[in-house]
């Protein structure tokens, strides 16, 4: 990397540390998503950064699809722990059992969906006014046309064809009560920037982001790991492979993608060649329907 | 590597996203699964061709209606430069999302349909540009194939403009003819266009000399935040936190603080476990001072030699994006850099005709996409610069204290009237 490139990122890093204050100063109760993915763990160190030496002035938020990856929860638990943050685990579960949403049957159903009112309850009860997410504008082609401040009504919906001007860098937080703002720090980091700022940031990642051994199976396209949560159709046959992920999510709808990749510089070559997008290579969950994201944000998704 | 900022502008349907899209394709940026989507959902809509606005089109309503109703952020690098593209609708009832587009752009590309030439909404939209200071403006004469690719009417196209434009606060204007739907002059030269000697569009971009917009000279430091541990390691830490809004900042410069007007001298910069010798826009920083002095959100870091003007009084160029008109006498609420007041509307002095360019003195009101110019008293001093001179100390933003809406935008021109 040449020192052009690094300010390309320190570009980045400021206007997202600039974010972040402005929420903190001007929100009653902020909290920050933290799943524990990439996305997330970049945004979590930002906020360290806007805020050090002091500890961030707000807690984090896991929406938990009960579908988790041990790794992923064992670093999330690590890093929260090392940053002596408090963080409210909004479970999916939970909802699910107190009959608040009714999961799809059979063997491919997946709970990604009903994520989204596990996580409207969870700002509802907790109070939170603004909910800090690690939604990139690249993507998605829905995620492209959301501000930095996205508003949500007091059923948590986005309405994508009313959205609020944002000019220059004056964000406009206001809101009524029992309304709120998502915001996205990281909206104009792509996903080379932040492989790049892992690495130069040496920021640690749950291992499954990189080339590990692991059984696989084929659906619909996608490498999907076997684990407790998934029922192996009759056809499908299941193969240990070299695989990492590209994203981290519901273990039952996150793909992984073959690959030798065992660092961060390794990832940044693969992002470099690859041809296909993040999510059409690993989420099955955009897979559906043209405008899939789209639908869930307005219903309140991240 | 250097980054360039770009927004599209231009009417509705002169092919805004289709050139996006384009230039997306042609150097190769866009995925194997994206074009896939986009080349089944035209089949699917029965078009002849694969219609490449898709590519930026992404909410189910603008795929519905085939307009563009909210800026799209699109991501590219070419071996010579990195491009954050903001693709913005040209339909008259989204200006304000143009406006949101452009307010970060370093060039505007101003699309005209060749058959139709320079209409109402370019004009605006080169208005809107010319406020907002974009630099660079290119006036791309688009759907070229559909004129035969005739020079003559590239050629009155652009003196069209150009004369209209003449009026304008334009520091740079290129003219290019392409076919956005056939890929002439996107980003390779076309025989069809063999009349034409310039660059083509991708070239232009990649080579502009965009030199910086980087204020180094005033220094501005509007503080967001109060850093203050109250741990045992940084028992007596007391920071002030903020982006750099122009010129540079360097321990052991002496600084004055707005408003209390009191003096100090930075004795550290911090940044994140470590220090650094200097700030510049648009460094997200820690300033520490050698005194105790109090400073709160809000207030400004400044050199005792150059400050900003501390005022109440404004005078400033607005857009208006609300249906509610602004009316003089009215209220809002003002956010400007870390501070937030009130303001009233005491002089709306004229709105701007975007057609003719003329001053209307005897207008009551802004309507939803004017522009006009105003004064506006507020209730606590603010610490300002013309907007031509700093972008973040020279704008403000006004939101209604009933809906919460942002309702309008404003350049600073000077103080009082
Ligand atoms: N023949 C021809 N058609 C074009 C060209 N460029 C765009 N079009 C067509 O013009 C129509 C409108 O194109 P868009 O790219 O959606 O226009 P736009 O400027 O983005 O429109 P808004 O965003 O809604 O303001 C589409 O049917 C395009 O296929 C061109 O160079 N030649
Ligand atoms: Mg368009």
């Amino acid at each position: 990397m040449t020192d052009v490139a690094v300010s390309h990122l320190d570009e980045l890093e400021a206007e997202s540390i600039h974010i972040m204050r402005e929420v903190a100063a001007e929100f009653e109760r902020p909290v920050l998503l933290f799943s524990g993915g990439k996305d997330s763990a970049v945004m979590l160190k930002v906020a360290e950064k806007a805020f050090w030496p002091a500890r961030i002035p707000f807690p984090l938020m896991h929406v938990d699809t009960g579908h988790n990856f041990e790794e992923v929860l064992d670093f999330r638990d690590r890093r929260v722990a090392e940053l002596g943050l408090e963080i409210v685990v909004a479970s999916v579960q939970e909802s699910i059992d107190a009959g608040r949403v009714t999961e799809d049957k059979g063997p491919k159903a997946i709970r990604n969906r009903l994520q989204s009112v596990t996580l409207l309850d969870a700002i509802e009860s907790n109070g939170f006014d603004a909910v800090f997410g690690g939604g990139r504008r690249d993507e998605d082609k829905a995620r492209a046309k959301e501000r930095v401040y996205s508003f949500r009504d007091e059923f948590g919906q986005w309405d994508p064809k009313n959205q609020r001007p944002e000019l220059w860098n004056l964000y406009n937080g206001r809101h009524k009560k029992g309304e709120h703002i998502r915001v996205f720090p990281i909206s104009n980091w792509t996903e080379m920037d932040v492989w790049q700022y892992i690495a130069r940031e040496a920021i640690e990642l749950p291992s499954i982001y990189y080339a590990h051994r692991r059984e696989v199976f084929l659906r619909d396209g996608m490498l999907l790991a076997l684990t407790p949560y998934v029922t192996v159709l009759e056809n499908e046959e299941v193969i240990e492979m070299t695989v990492r992920f590209r994203t981290v999510g519901d273990a039952t709808c996150t793909g992984a993608v073959e690959s030798p990749a065992t660092n961060p510089e390794d990832v940044i070559i693969e992002v470099a060649a690859s041809r296909i997008t993040e999510r059409g290579a690993t989420r099955a969950d955009d897979k559906f329907a043209d405008a899939a994201m789209e639908d869930r944000k307005k219903e309140g998704y991240f | 590597m250097e980054l360039l900022r770009f927004a599209t502008a231009g009417s509705v349907d002169d092919g805004k996203s289709t050139l996006i899209g384009r230039l997306l394709l042609d150097s190769k940026q866009i995925f194997e699964d994206q074009l896939e989507a986009v080349e089944r959902t035209s089949r699917e809509k029965g078009f002849d061709y694969t219609n490449l606005a898709l590519l930026t089109d992404g909410l189910r309503a603008e795929r519905e209606q085939g307009i563009t109703i909210d800026v799209a952020y699109r991501y590219f690098a070419t071996p010579s430069r990195k491009f954050i593209i903001a693709d913005t609708p040209g339909h008259v009832q989204y200006t304000r999302n143009m406006v949101t587009g452009a307010s970060t752009a370093d060039l505007a590309l101003i699309l005209v349909d060749a058959r139709n030439g320079v209409v109402e909404q370019s004009r605006r939209h080169a208005v809107i540009a010319s406020l907002l200071q974009v630099r660079h403006l290119v006036l791309c004469v688009n759907k070229m194939d559909l004129v035969d690719y005739d020079e003559a009417v590239f050629d009155r196209t652009c003196a069209d403009f150009s004369e209209w434009a003449s009026k304008l606060d334009i520091t740079d204007l290129a003219f290019i003819p392409v076919s956005a739907l056939h890929g002439d002059n996107v980003t390779q030269h076309s025989p069809n266009l063999s009349w034409y000697g310039g660059p083509t569009l991708l070239h232009h971009l990649e080579h502009l000399y965009i030199g910086s917009d980087r204020n180094l000279i005033d220094s501005r430091f509007p503080v967001q935040w109060v850093v203050r541990p109250m741990s045992d390691k940084f028992h007596d830490y007391r920071g002030y936190a903020g982006q750099v809004a122009g010129g540079i900042f360097r321990p052991g410069d002496e600084v004055l603080v707005l408003p209390s007007g009191l003096t100090s001298t930075i004795s550290a910069i911090d940044l994140y476990g470590g220090t650094v010798h200097e700030a510049m826009s648009p460094d997200s920083v820690t300033i520490r001072l050698e005194d105790d002095i109090d400073i709160s959100r809000g207030d400004m870091i400044c050199r005792p030699q150059n400050a900003p003007t501390v005022t109440q009084e404004l005078d400033a160029m607005l857009c208006w994006f609300s249906e509610k008109p602004l009316q003089e006498n009215a209220k809002y609420a003002l956010k400007h850099t870390t501070r937030s007041v009130r303001a009233v509307v005491r002089n709306l002095h004229y709105r701007l005709d975007v057609n003719s360019l003329h001053r209307d003195e005897t207008t009551g009101s802004l309507g939803m996409n004017d522009m006009g110019r105003v004064s506006l008293r507020v209730t606590a001093p603010l610490f300002v610069d013309e907007y031509r001179r700093n972008r973040t100390t020279g704008s403000f933003i006004l939101i209604d204290e009933g809906t919460n809406e942002t309702v309008g935008a404003g350049m600073i021109l000077g103080t009082g009237d």
